[in-house]
């Protein structure tokens, strides 16, 4: 399977998404923001990052660049693209996935583990994955998921929000919420589901010797499902 | 433009006598950019006028060390290819006064002193020291330095994986912000300084040149008001966005071999930076001031060649070398300018609209800045106390270790590095809130581990003593992760040095740190000084920050302190005297903060390390962490607190009291855990070595301490130790 990482100026977990992506099997390829066109491929990732220094809006500035025209044509016609906390930042600046990301809560930067809910298991993400809470790891300033009433009764109505932020034993509530996002709202598909934005960094969990291995099911489980 | 005199040359920090020499030199009199030149290379922290004469005396050699202190940062050779490039630099007066961009920009400034050489960033470290908890300023203070470290380092997707945090009262006017960067190079790879070769072109490249950071450290005269129509803040802003720009290019221009030297714009940015690299290569070196990117119109030579803009660099590249580097730069939407080139005039000549502005030759800036030999003064060493029975009578164990585990210097910090990325790059084994933070070597099995570490509690009772202590503590810190120490940089932050008590401190400290760091074999490879760190006749505390560096040569190896198993044994390496005297105990459980601090035994300390690296190394210890603030009980309820585990403590076998036992800081000792069926094997090498060691008891399930008479709840400890930062934050 072929995968591509598009580096954005100020992206900076580019790195570590092509050696997840190549430990578990893809073969990756990085692409620089000012190229037109993404060779073939069967997934696009946003990394995570500061693209463009977000000192506007988290995520607007790579929403008008030129290689977006690229992904969105591709998302359009049915390809995965998964943006990590930056790239789910860019994926609501560019309109393909409803709501923003907001200033956490406490208007701190958090770097923990978290534990995340599967709440939808009828994609090429999560299928067949056989666990239902994940332990991942944030790291952001702006992850406080927000977004309009209809728009969050339309997600709630397709199955659209794909993982929420829960305690490990799988309890949504206040608590389990680190940074104010509406109903721990922790990732989200667009409607045809080939889209996941989500802010936990799967990428760095993916050895014991780091925070955790809950990254490798979700990497692993990916590319099965591509097959 | 104005006419400099004397009154003016004082305005800029320089004394009378030094501007004497400075027209003597000349054979004239300097005009306002020369003067400003002059004053930039001969202030203190560039020139290191009080401090150089001894910091000779450090030990700087060893047989994996590749670059001593001189260059941009040390670098030290951790086998194979790789090489480890790593500093710790002082932002401490930036930081006070703004501590956002103080403390972001005293970060941008250490990593680009360390990808200057080549090297990819790997950690960030810093050592952060704030005044007292009730002092009004203190809270907002430490908010500030924590988002700015965070907002930088994070920005640029660099972990911060450990540090330093206190509180003491003489930082309530003077604040410590040190910040310490590693990074990864090939050894073959290294870049320096030092310029070669005639007729070379001097390059620009980064951020634009502004009227930020003018002032510098030095001077803020009513004289200049009339030329500087606005006055900017003497604070530099941080652009992490750039720097991670910068760092991107300068690494890919640093693939081929174009670049000769390469010099980062940082204090006095570029007139230090163009005299340093002349300097070093015994070379002229000529500039064209109207070529430098301005961010502002009207710049005139003296603020361009003053400004410290962040975010910039000078290279000077192989002939011919430019467009291909103009190419780099351009894509990462950098400036870039050729603004001058390498002469053998031996003298910097600068020019600025066709006409020479500048014509000084660089030894008078360089070799024959101003060296003192400043008076100082040795501290004694303190009387000891006599504790006696009645001093402890109304006190009971459990309430003093609760107590001392939420004192505000031994309290858990995860306030503060959980507003720091210390995972991206994917490496980051062993996390803040260890003895040090480990990161892997990437794609291969190696780590290195780092610490930093100070205490001004000791250095002020004793300054020799303590700073023998320090490195002794750096020493300990990396051995307790299972790592080799190699090398250390140090960051001395004093007061006054034209204060013989201050200046006393300095030098002894350095001699404290110089005798330990050569029994240890534990050199020095780069630093810092920071004086003047004194407000309103009122200096710190002597407060050099040593930053520790070890290799794991397999991370599989490496050692936490969280107790692991039920049953195992407990043991305390090292001997227990039952020194109170400025422990954390006698000062805040026993108000009392006099006598002198633990005594170094050099030979204990490095028999002890040295025999447990042995024990690490054959595979014979589940955890360990080492004895420091607070003392024995302390260290064992971090350990149970991190691994959720409970202990049975035997009855004391010491003549010792009790108090003196659990509380004491004598040094040289660690907490190690071991198996029922290594203990044999642990004790035989302990014998064989001569260490001393005391069983303390066995490791269990139950979340207790259980003392001969009173058990502790180890979920009651924990909220202790857990729960002051947050609380004092939130109030």
């Amino acid at each position: 399977m072929k995968s591509s990482v598009i580096i954005f100026p100020g992206s900076n977990c580019d790195r570590d998404m092509d050696v997840a992506l190549k430990k578990f099997g893809f073969e990756n390829q990085m692409i620089w923001h000012n190229d037109a066109k993404i060779p073939k491929c069967d997934l696009i990732v946003l990394p995570g990052g500061f693209s463009y220094g977000d000192y506007l809006r988290c995520g607007s500035i790579a929403g008008k660049s030129k290689i977006i025209k690229s992904v969105i044509e591709f998302a359009k016609k049915g390809g995965l693209v998964l943006g990590i906390c930056n790239g789910f930042q860019i994926l609501t600046e560019t309109g393909l996935l409803p709501g923003v990301l907001q200033q956490n809560k406490n208007i701190e930067f958090i770097c923990k583990n978290v534990f995340v809910k599967i709440n939808d298991k009828n994609n090429k993400y999560f299928k067949n994955i056989d666990k239902d809470i994940l332990e991942l790891h944030i790291a952001h300033n702006e992850g406080n998921y927000f977004c309009s009433k209809d728009e969050l009764k339309m997600m709630n109505d397709n199955n659209l929000i794909a993982v929420s932020y829960c305690n490990n034993n799988g309890e949504i509530n206040e608590r389990s919420n680190p940074n104010g996002a509406i109903k721990n709202i922790a990732g989200i598909f667009n409607k045809e589901k080939n889209i996941l934005g989500m802010m936990p960094h799967p990428e760095r969990m993916i050895d014991k010797y780091l925070s955790g291995e809950d990254g490798s099911i979700f990497f692993k489980n990916l590319l099965n499902n591509l097959k | 433009m104005t006419t400099v005199n004397e009154k003016i040359a004082i305005d800029h920090g320089l004394k009378k006598e030094e501007f004497k020499k400075i027209c003597e030199l000349l054979n004239r009199t300097p005009n306002l950019t020369e003067l400003g030149i002059f004053s930039a290379m001969w202030n203190e922290h560039c020139s290191y006028k009080s401090s150089r004469k001894h910091l000779k005396n450090l030990h700087t050699k060893g047989k994996r060390v590749i670059q001593g202190p001189g260059e941009n940062a040390g670098v030290i050779d951790v086998d194979d290819e790789d090489a480890i490039v790593f500093k710790i630099e002082s932002h401490n007066h930036p930081s006070f006064i703004e501590p956002y961009q103080g403390a972001a920009t005293g970060v941008g400034g250490i990593m680009r002193d360390v990808f200057t050489m080549g090297a990819r960033p790997i950690a960030n470290l810093n050592s952060i020291h704030f005044g007292s908890p009730q002092h009004k300023k203190t809270k907002n203070l430490l908010r500030g330095v924590v988002k700015g470290i965070g907002g930088y380092g994070n920005c640029i997707g660099v972990p911060t994986i450990g540090g330093q945090t206190s509180f003491d009262e003489s930082y309530n006017g003077n604040i410590l912000v040190n910040a310490m960067t590693l990074g990864l190079v090939n050894k073959k790879k290294i870049f320096y300084s030092k310029a070669a070769g005639l007729g070379k072109p001097v390059i620009y490249v980064g951020s634009k040149t502004g009227r930020d950071g003018i002032h510098g450290a030095s001077m803020a005269s009513a004289v200049f008001d009339d030329q500087i129509e606005e006055k900017k803040p003497t604070v530099q802003v941080g652009d992490p966005f750039t720097e991670k720009l910068l760092l991107e290019a300068c690494l890919e221009l640093m693939a081929d071999d174009s670049i000769i030297s390469i010099q980062d714009m940082g204090a006095a940015g570029l007139t230090s930076s163009s005299i340093e690299m002349a300097s070093k290569g015994k070379l002229g070196i000529e500039l064209n001031l109207s070529k430098v990117p301005c961010r502002e119109n009207g710049m005139t030579p003296y603020e361009i060649m003053l400004s410290e803009s962040q975010e910039r660099m000078l290279i000077v590249l192989e002939n011919g070398k430019e467009d291909n580097a103009k190419k780099i730069f351009d894509k990462w939407d950098l400036d870039f300018a050729v603004i001058g080139k390498t002469t053998n005039s031996k003298k910097i000549e600068i020019y600025f609209d066709n006409e020479k502005v500048v014509d000084i030759p660089i030894d008078f800036l360089a070799e024959n800045a101003p060296m003192y030999d400043r008076k100082w003064k040795k501290t004694k060493l303190p009387q000891k106390i006599k504790f006696k029975k009645d001093n402890f009578k109304s006190l009971k164990i459990s309430d003093c270790l609760k107590k001392l585990l939420a004192n505000p210097n031994i309290c858990e910090k995860k306030w503060i590095w959980n507003q720091y990325d210390h995972t991206v790059m994917g490496d980051t084994i062993q996390k803040p809130g260890g003895d040090a933070g480990v990161v892997r070597i990437h794609g291969t099995e190696k780590a290195v581990a780092a610490s930093v570490d100070s205490s001004a509690v000791y250095c002020f009772a004793h300054p020799l003593t303590g700073g023998k202590q320090i490195v002794c503590e750096s020493w300990r810190n990396i051995i307790s992760v299972g790592a080799e120490p190699i090398a250390i940089t140090n960051c001395l932050n004093f007061g006054n040095p034209e204060k013989d008590k201050n200046m006393g401190e300095f030098v002894e400290c350095v001699q404290g740190i110089s005798e330990a760091s050569k029994y240890l074999n534990f050199p020095v490879v780069s630093g810092n000084v920071s004086f003047y760190n004194e407000t309103k006749d009122k200096g710190i505390k002597p407060t050099p920050s040593i930053g520790g560096v070890g290799l794991l040569k397999n991370y599989k190896n490496m050692i936490t302190m969280e107790l692991k198993n039920e049953g195992s044994i407990i043991l305390v390496i090292g001997k227990t005297e039952g020194h109170l005297d400025q422990s954390i105990f006698a000062r805040n459980i026993l108000n009392e903060k006099k006598g002198p601090p633990p005594e170094i035994n050099l030979f204990n300390e490095k028999n002890n390390g040295t025999t447990l690296m042995k024990l690490i190394d054959k595979k014979l210890i589940l955890s360990c962490h080492d004895v420091s603030l607070g003392g024995i009980l302390t260290t064992i309820s971090k350990m149970c607190i991190k691994g959720k585990k409970g202990v049975k403590l035997n009855k004391l076998k010491t003549l010792i009291g009790k108090y003196e036992y659990f509380f004491s800081e004598d040094q040289g000792r660690f907490v190690i855990e071991v198996s029922k069926t290594n203990f044999k094997d642990v004790e035989n090498v302990l014998k064989e070595s001569s260490v001393h060691f005391d069983e303390l008891g066995v490791v269990l399930k139950d979340n207790f301490i259980f003392l001969s008479d009173d058990k502790i709840s180890i979920d009651e400890l924990a909220k202790h130790n857990k729960n002051w930062l947050m609380e004092y934050m939130v109030q």
